[in-house]
């Protein structure tokens, strides 16, 4: 079993502006980057009425089952998909293998813009997730993780 | 996976409970769900069929409290138990932290416990994992039912290894929590034993 995934502050503050970038180059609702295990990340837009940790988890169980059929049909991962609605649509891509960007938007943006600026927007995290990579494997400072002691552990099931 | 953000301060784990269909897995989320308190939990999504089996997964997600001025999230899924989603199975296992799994103590049952079991060692193997170097916690349910098998007949078929296991009956909520502490407690203690690498 491999190690944890992180985030780091200075990415997430990088990531975060990205996603703040792609809201308002493409006329998106919303944008939201989510681990592949369906853990939200970062968001930008109209989020407030949007249940993001349901949204999420149902997008990595969408984005592993898409997935499982592109294996059947012996193909590379499917790593973009399009949901039409008829108010909203949804644009969701892997990036980098290691997250989802999922772009909502209405009749104020266009498909096509989105790709367009989907597809820079990927290149840029792609980037910010190897350094994030870089960051962790080389991670000489203090971990959370070092610093937890069992009475720490213990201490949140107490009743 | 867990992921660890340094940013939001969070400590997210994923865990599964698995088991053979009928047997109580989306009981214990329900359960978990009614008794929680509001500012803990998210919302509860089900999957599915229109005969209230799980077509896909359940997912719960709940915090914890905190650790060191980090919050901790879990997220709680259950599969599907019916023999022909395997392939769904497989997916919901992808990242697992830590797994639950729910026996149905019924004798008539005990083939399907088998198997259950089996299909998960497998699917975990598949994933890259094994099964008794992973957070595992047992949960015998339904043990107030009058055809309940023998705790111990249940042991040696289910639980050679002797992982950590409780009874449980998931409709009143006897055990329900119990196991939840000690596969979330169990996950801490790996992560940490890890030390992130």
């Amino acid at each position: 079993m491999s190690g944890p995934e992180v985030m780091f502050p200075e990415e997430q503050k990088q990531i975060a502006i990205v996603c703040q970038r792609l809201h308002r180059d493409s006329n998106a609702k919303a944008v939201l980057l989510i681990g592949r295990d369906g853990q939200p990340i970062a968001e930008a837009g109209e989020v407030g009425e949007i249940d993001v940790t349901s949204l999420s988890s149902l997008t990595a169980g969408n984005v592993a089952a898409t997935g499982g059929i592109s294996k059947i049909l012996r193909e590379k991962d499917f790593t973009s998909q399009f949901h039409e609605g008829e108010k909203t649509h949804v644009h969701i891509t892997l990036v980098a293998g290691r997250a989802i960007l999922v772009v909502l938007f209405d009749e104020r943006s266009s498909l096509g813009l989105v790709r367009l600026r989907v597809r820079r927007a990927t290149e840029e995290m792609a980037r910010l997730f190897e350094q994030v990579a870089r960051k962790a494997a080389s991670q000489t400072g203090p971990s959370i993780l070092n610093e937890i002691t069992d009475a720490d552990i213990d201490k949140l099931f107490n009743d | 996976m867990s992921f660890i953000n340094y940013s939001s301060r969070e400590i997210n784990c994923k865990l599964v409970y698995y088991g053979p269909g009928l047997g109580g897995k989306t009981t214990n989320l329900q359960f978990i769900y009614a008794r929680t308190s509001p500012e803990a939990k998210g919302k509860m999504i089900s999957l599915a069929t229109e005969t209230e089996r799980t077509l896909f997964f359940d997912f719960l997600p709940l915090s914890l409290g905190e650790i060191r001025g980090f919050k901790t999230r879990f997220h709680l899924y259950t599969v599907p138990g019916q023999v022909f989603y395997d392939a769904s199975r497989k997916l919901i296992l992808k990242g697992v932290d830590g797994v639950v799994f729910v026996a149905d103590s019924q004798n008539e049952r005990m083939e399907a416990n088998i198997e259950s079991l089996e299909n998960l060692r497998q699917n975990l193997i598949e994933q890259g994992y094994n099964l008794d170097k992973l957070p595992y916690i047992v949960q015998y349910n339904k043990r107030d039912l009058p055809n309940a098998a023998p705790l111990d007949e249940m042991r040696q078929l289910l639980n050679p290894s002797r992982a950590p296991e409780f009874e449980a009956c998931a409709t009143t909520g006897v055990g329900v929590f119990e196991t939840l502490k000690a596969i979330a407690k169990a996950v801490l203690t790996e992560l940490k034993r890890g030390g992130g690498g």
